[in-house]
């Protein structure tokens, strides 16, 4: 397999002038444009890069990551902020309330958003509330029922109750949805309700809260939670001892089922960080959660 | 009762045309749900106009812009490496039990399940690396996913040229490079075009190694450390959250479009190259 | 000569850098995973069905019972079916047809898993729920929608397979008086079995490595299922459910999860590359 390099010009001219030439034109020209496209293209590339680093916007965004919960919520307050503040860019991603907080940690993003508390070795990260939110136990709405206890949505909850004959219903086995086990939205149910007690391994499970919605909305014989804030006329929340998960019920704590949505940081916030939460507590941040469907924290 | 040849021949051929007329009728009811219920929503201010209240109402144009931007310089990154890789392999080695090592794992990496590929690339660019979640983190995942299917097919077309031409260039003096310039890569080109093609349409319905690694922001990305998410990611979250069903079927509807001219883009320029240069 | 050495290491150095990518994952997946099958141990690992990773432990029978059980369904539905595409269109159409077919059956391929995990759930979900129970959400459902996403791969390889059978084999048959079904049965189905075999194994492949068509019809639950109208959650599930907040051992135990994915289908590669060298 060894050419003789000095041959290969001849060659060159030979193979260049031959009439009987290998297939298709002169490659060289081919690939040397072929080349140069990839040149080009890199060089955009860099230069996208750079610029990215050197202009009014930000080489790194403001990413905000964690509950789902939250999500719609801080999508909503990043849209605003970013149209009053153009030049900030804050991309805002989901993943579930432990997710966030393992990226706000360990630096994958800037910030965590959360719908639990804290807990054991997370106490260390600083942590602001910005907005109260209840837990709506919701069932389809052809579902004659309209409350339930604690105690009975326990019962289900934990696989002990499995049909809706319990309830006086036409006997059908209860579709049992949850969410995974990093979701913020269960961690504060299974403070709030279970217990202590575990949720059955036999519940099907969905990891966000618009995807519990969906299935409930869909099957008339589904319970399930989401966040108060995002229920909507496909679904109906269920009354808690007697009450209903509206605003007011909320934020008089007389629905039982609250928790706090709180964003979290590694340290304490500076710069465009701060920028953002102190938009975000502001009154007109504020009064963008309620209008959203959640109770401020001011 | 023993059934003559020929009616049992006639009764297969019952059976298998009804099967294969079953499977018909399941990808014609797919692609007629998708086009009756999502063409209707690919408008011009659809393609051009950003998603507004998370995707309920709005147009798709930054996911579009997001998925060129990762697919790109995720095909930009591994072509010159497969290719690469590819010629290197055939032209410049010998066969052996390293080469066939090699296949062997481009084969089993080309067949690992995407969510792996998704957990690497964020556990390692995301989080490790510190990219966060970025257009770079996501092309570079993709890039080590489209590498093999790069390689594979590459190689397959470069071993196809004949080696009666090589070795009459050999005689006639040509060096090794000249020989993969002017003759292996002509001749292989269609094959390793293809190859890319493949892997860009593949890029683009890939969703469980980008939503982990590209993550899902709303907005247009511009600069490689921007989040993004693409038409499937995009795609994805709507229809789980039930957003919005028209969009949904849109974003499904761009989709499928879009991979399907892929397709044809590569089918008529591996026709039109074939006939350049054979 | 001094280009061409150039030349020669600018390649050499992609191929390696390749291959480092490469494999890197590998590495990667078996450093990250590897501790924590040592920590719990391989048979506590594979049989032991109870998977609390927040408690420590790590058990994925369910969910390797669950992938299979998928799986097997998938090849049920998808292999007669296209096994018979491909017999109809290399075999009993005639050219004119099978232009028009092939294509359109390549067309399957181009459709995105995610999109057929979205019209599973919204027609064939409901669909199970309301005529054989359950909250439709299940292993059917699974193993409908993945058999669905893999006929492409299976018709297309088959139909390869088939054509390379030379047509010598078929006129030979023919000419000593065989019907043209009987030729398929006995001569061309064996004499292309090898490749069919890979197409299987391959679609089994694709099947076992599905993630989000799967997390979007299968219900996710963590059981062992008793029925196929029961909810359950894969390997590959698994892992996109809970790779966004694990870290530890959580994370490890997923990359463990990926290990043994890994080796199912090098296991299959492998299957498939062994028979096609056989034959």
């Amino acid at each position: 397999m060894s050419n003789p390099a000095k041959k290969s010009a001849d060659a060159d001219a030979c193979l260049a002038g031959d009439g009987a030439s290998p297939p298709g034109p002169a490659l060289p020209t081919f690939i040397r444009r072929l080349s140069a496209s990839w040149a080009v293209a890199i060089i955009l590339g860099v230069m996208l890069l750079l610029s990215g680093c050197g202009s009014e916007v930000s080489s790194r965004p403001l990413s905000i990551a964690g509950s789902t919960s939250v999500q719609p919520f801080a999508e909503k307050l990043a849209e605003i902020y970013m149209q009053e503040h153009p030049g900030v860019r804050v991309d805002v991603q989901g993943g579930g309330s432990s997710a966030g907080i393992y990226a706000a940690e360990h630096g994958a993003a800037d910030v965590g958003a959360s719908s639990r508390e804290l807990l054991g070795e997370e106490k260390k990260l600083c942590e602001i509330p910005i907005a109260y939110d209840g837990i709506a136990v919701i069932v389809h709405p052809s579902n004659p029922l309209t409350g339930m206890t604690v105690e009975e949505i326990r019962q289900i909850f934990v696989g002990e109750v499995t049909d809706w004959r319990a309830f006086g219903l036409p006997a059908h086995p209860i579709d049992l949805i949850t969410r995974e086990e990093g979701s913020g939205t269960r961690e504060a149910f299974e403070h709030l309700v279970m217990a202590k007690r575990e949720i059955t391994p036999r519940a099907l499970v969905q990891d966000s809260n618009g995807a519990v919605r969906e299935i409930v909305a869909g099957d008339p014989s589904s319970i399930g939670f989401i966040s108060a804030g995002l229920v909507d006329e496909r679904v109906k929340a269920l009354a808690i001892n007697g009450v209903l998960p509206s605003p007011e019920n909320i934020k008089t704590h007389a629905y039982q089922l609250v928790r706090r949505f709180i964003l979290v940081c590694r340290t304490a916030p500076v710069g465009p960080v701060k920028d953002f939460i102190d938009f975000v507590l502001s009154p007109k941040g504020q009064k963008i959660l309620e209008k959203e469907g959640l109770v401020g924290v001011s | 009762m023993r059934l003559s040849p020929q009616l049992t021949q006639t009764l297969v051929k019952i059976l298998l045309w009804a099967l294969t007329g079953l499977t018909l009728l399941i990808l014609i009811f797919i692609i007629v749900d998708i086009s009756v219920k999502g063409l209707p929503q690919v408008t011009p201010a659809f393609l051009f106009s950003e998603p507004v209240d998370m995707g309920r109402h709005g147009g798709i144009f930054s996911t579009i812009v997001a998925t060129a931007y990762i697919t790109l310089l995720a095909i930009l990154l591994a072509s010159p490496l497969g290719v690469g890789t590819a010629i290197y392999l055939t032209e410049y080695t010998r066969e052996g039990w390293a080469t066939r090592l090699i296949r062997f794992g481009a084969e089993c990496l080309a067949g690992v399940p995407s969510i792996i590929l998704g957990l690497f690339g964020f556990v390692l660019f995301v989080l490790k690396l510190g990219f966060g979640w970025s257009v770079l983190s996501g092309a570079l995942t993709l890039a080590i996913m489209v590498l093999p299917i790069i390689i594979r097919t590459s190689e397959e077309a470069i071993k196809a040229v004949p080696q009666e031409y090589r070795q009459a260039c050999y005689s006639l003096g040509m060096s090794q490079w000249q020989i993969v310039t002017r003759i292996v890569l002509p001749s292989a080109l269609p094959g390793i075009t293809t190859g890319i093609m493949l892997s860009v349409g593949r890029s683009l319905g890939e969703t469980a190694v980008l939503l982990f690694t590209a993550g899902a922001a709303l907005r247009t990305p511009i600069s490689l450390f921007d989040s993004g998410r693409t038409m499937a990611v995009h795609f994805y979250i709507l229809a789980r959250e039930g957003l919005s069903m028209p969009n949904a079927y849109g974003t499904a509807a761009v989709l499928v479009i879009s991979i399907l001219l892929i397709n044809l883009v590569a089918y008529t320029l591996m026709q039109r190259l074939m006939k350049r240069y054979t | 000569m001094q280009r061409e050495k150039f030349i020669e290491r600018v390649l050499l150095l992609l191929a390696l850098s390749s291959i480092a990518s490469l494999a890197l994952i590998t590495v990667f997946i078996f450093l990250e995973g590897f501790p924590l099958i040592v920590h719990t141990g391989l048979t506590n690992f594979i049989a032991s069905a109870h998977w609390a990773p927040t408690k420590g432990h790590f058990g994925i029978l369910a969910m390797i019972i669950s992938s299979v059980l998928v799986t097997l369904g998938a090849m049920v539905l998808g292999v007669p079916l296209g096994l018979s595409c491909a017999i109809v269109l290399a075999e009993f159409s005639p050219q004119p047809l099978k232009l028009v077919l092939k294509p359109t059956l390549e067309l399957l391929a181009g459709i995105p898993s995610v999109v057929y995990g979205f019209l599973g759930v919204v027609w064939l979900v409901p669909l199970i729920r309301n005529h054989l129970g359950g909250p439709g959400l299940s292993l059917l459902a699974a193993a409908v929608i993945l058999g669905i996403m893999i006929l492409p791969t299976i018709i297309s390889i088959s139909i390869d397979a088939l054509s390379a059978v030379p047509d010598i084999y078929r006129e030979g048959s023919i000419a000593l008086g065989a019907t043209l079904w009987q030729t398929v049965r006995r001569v061309v189905l064996p004499a292309a079995s090898s490749g069919i075999i890979t197409a299987v194994i391959l679609g089994m492949g694709r099947a076992i490595g599905e993630t989000m068509a799967v997390i979007m019809v299968a219900g996710n639950a963590l059981q062992i299922p008793t029925s196929i109208l029961d909810p359950v959650r894969t390997l590959t599930s698994n892992i996109a459910l809970e790779l966004g907040y694990a870290s530890g051992r959580h994370r490890e135990a997923l990359f463990a999860t990926g290990i043994v994915l890994f080796i199912i289908i090098m296991v299959l590669n492998l299957s498939a590359t062994l028979i096609t060298r056989r034959r």
